[in-house]
């Protein structure tokens, strides 16, 4: 029961990281139409900016600074959402498609640059001992996990309470407006480069925040755990959940994740100890069957875009003649 | 008519035009669109721009808006030389235009795209939206106002919480039109606004267009219906084939033969 209990924990505790990058790239792709294929890359800036910024002094690497695990979320957020502001600035004006291509390669770089700068980021060795939450209950395993179950079920609510207040905004709406029909929205005066580059610098923040959660939920990191494979997984939670709307994404990082941990624990029955690594690939394609089942079953995701209106339309509609496709109430 | 004519000239030297825009070619492939055309309007004009079907019409609409550039040629707008801005930069300089082939954003509501026109929103800045939200607040719900008498004006109140997808191809162009008055702009071109519009809107809408215009807008329409023309404007260019071919009081114009054969596909 008490096993039960941590591992419910546990793994709720990664889906709701998966959820910050999910939220995050509905922000880029849901909301703004921005073809992220370098996620991965975005995630690993915030990891390793709040590893650096929290753990201890050491020798092995740069950084140490020992500042407290919030001041290192912050800091993942603000350095990353830069990060992605400067690879925005280079390639947003590109077409969809370069955009895809030029993120992928900016994940790649990353990637290799936390590879080989060994004196920042340890290299192929990663950083260990990232402090951890609630630390002081760490021989108490049920009340840990608890604890930061609650931590993060709290950032991923105010997260998606501010998302949802941005997207019913003026700012929303603009988003809204360039990604239906770019040539009207420019008449009407809105830069679309620059609101889609604020999207998309944006999100990159909250995939960072989400990237330092998880070094901190996990307590290290190491350069392999930002491959592309975690990319398709994100993308894969939010066509899932349905794109365009933030409950989807949240609701897609917990199925995919919970499809992810099923098939993991299928490969580790089904298959010999010596080949379960190679086994290990058929999780994604266990992913991709399920992608392509919900898609079957609900071509949109299982909750579909969200219909979002300004809520100040909403605010003001009592006032106003009800719409006629709804019966009046006499 | 000829006496608004010199004014009109008087006060192109006092540097009262809005728009000058000088020999604008702009070539698509191999085809000259707009090929060395020259237009100006001074403030508080109301001009009628005509010419047959795929005179270049529309493309000098664009080049204005800034929505396309010109291969050559010079666009000032109230003097400054607007040339490499992009369209976004233009309701800035106070012109605001339509589209021939309305561009409603079909997902949003009917009012939500009339609000998309308003302009300087503290809203439109994110961190605003967390920073002063009763300040934002309370700008939105100013523009909800105006927006929802411009939809009355429009006669599209009765549909402003449905998606701008259900809207007929008139309603569209009226949503148009409403849409660009959010922003009030000084100068507005409008593309064909009586298109598809049903006679008893039209009269309205000719209604409120001189009621703009008297209100100071400087206005430039692209027409087809000349008894509008007649009706509305003091000044009509004709274009054939990318170039002016006259320029004068409508009524003239309508008389004049090269006008009349431009018309009829015989472009001299
Ligand atoms: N983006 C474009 N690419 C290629 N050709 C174009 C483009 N836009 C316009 N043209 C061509 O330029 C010419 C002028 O078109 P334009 O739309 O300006 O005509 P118009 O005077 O507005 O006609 P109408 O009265 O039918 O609206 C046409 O031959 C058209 O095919
Ligand atoms: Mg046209």
């Amino acid at each position: 029961m008490i096993d039960l209990l941590s591992y419910g924990a546990f793994f709720l505790s990664v889906a709701l990281t998966y959820a910050i990058i999910s939220l995050g790239l509905n922000v880029q792709w849901g909301q703004t139409g921005l073809f992220n294929v370098g996620i991965a890359g975005f995630v690993a800036v915030g990891a390793y900016v709040s590893a650096l910024l929290t753990t201890p002094a050491t020798a092995d690497h740069l950084g140490g600074f020992g500042l407290p695990v919030a001041a290192g979320w912050l800091g993942a957020a603000v350095a990353t959402g830069f990060v992605t502001f400067l690879v925005g600035a280079l390639t947003i004006r590109l077409r969809s498609d370069y955009l895809a291509i030029a993120t992928f390669g900016a994940a790649v770089a990353i990637h290799l640059c936390i590879l080989n700068l060994q004196s920042v980021t340890g290299g192929p060795f990663g950083i260990g001992f990232i402090p951890r939450a609630f630390a002081g209950l760490a021989d108490r395993p049920v009340a840990f996990s608890l604890a930061n179950l609650a931590l993060l079920a709290a950032v991923v609510l105010a997260l998606y309470l501010a998302l949802e207040h941005l997207a019913r905004s003026p700012w929303g709406r603009v988003l809204r407006a360039i990604r239906e029909d770019e040539p009207a929205a420019l008449a009407l005066g809105k830069s679309a480069v620059r609101f889609r580059l604020q999207a998309f610098a944006l999100g990159g923040a909250i995939m960072g925040l989400a990237g330092a959660t998880q070094a901190h939920f996990i307590g290290y990191i190491a350069p392999d755990n930002y491959q592309p494979i975690l990319t398709f997984q994100v993308w894969a939670m939010l066509i899932v959940g349905g794109s365009g709307n933030n409950r989807g994404a949240i609701l897609g990082a917990v199925v995919v994740w919970g499809i992810w941990a099923l098939s993991a624990s299928a490969v580790a029955g089904l298959f010999p100890a010596e080949q379960q690594a190679r086994a290990a690939s058929l999780q994604i394609v266990m992913i991709g069957l399920a992608l392509c089942a919900i898609l079957l079953w609900r071509p949109r995701g299982i909750l579909g875009e969200a219909r979002i209106m300004s809520r100040h339309v909403l605010r003001a509609a009592p006032t106003a003649t009800p719409p006629p496709s709804t019966k009046s109430e006499t | 008519m000829r006496s608004r004519h010199g004014s009109m000239q008087a006060s192109a030297r006092e540097g009262g035009l809005v728009i000058e825009a000088a020999d604008l070619v702009k070539a698509f492939g191999g085809l000259r669109a707009v090929d060395g055309m020259s237009l100006s309007l001074a403030r508080g004009e109301m001009v009628a721009l005509i010419g047959p079907n795929g005179a270049g019409k529309t493309t000098m609409f664009n080049l204005i808006a800034g929505s396309l550039q010109p291969d050559a040629g010079s666009i000032h707008v109230g003097g400054v030389d607007v040339r490499g801005e992009g369209p976004e930069r233009r309701i800035g300089r106070g012109v605001g235009r339509t589209f021939q082939i309305p561009r409603p954003f079909a997902d949003m509501s009917v009012l939500e795209n009339v609000l998309a026109g308003a302009q300087g929103q503290l809203g439109e800045r994110m961190w605003m939206n967390f920073l002063a939200p009763g300040r934002v607040a309370a700008q939105e719900k100013a523009a909800v106002d105006k927006a929802r008498d411009l939809l009355a004006f429009v006669t599209l109140d009765r549909l402003a919480l449905e998606p701008a997808r259900v809207l007929s191809g008139g309603q569209r162009k009226l949503l148009e039109l409403a849409r660009i008055l959010m922003a009030d702009p000084q100068v507005i071109l409008l593309d064909e606004p009586a298109a598809g519009v049903n006679p008893v809107l039209l009269e309205l809408l000719i209604d409120r267009i001189v009621a703009l215009n008297g209100a100071g807008k400087t206005i430039l329409l692209i027409e087809h219906n000349m008894d509008m023309v007649a009706r509305l404007c003091s000044r009509a260019v004709v274009m054939a084939s990318g170039r002016l071919l006259a320029e004068g009081p409508p009524a003239e114009i309508a008389r004049d033969p090269a006008v009349i054969a431009a018309y009829l596909g015989d472009v001299a």
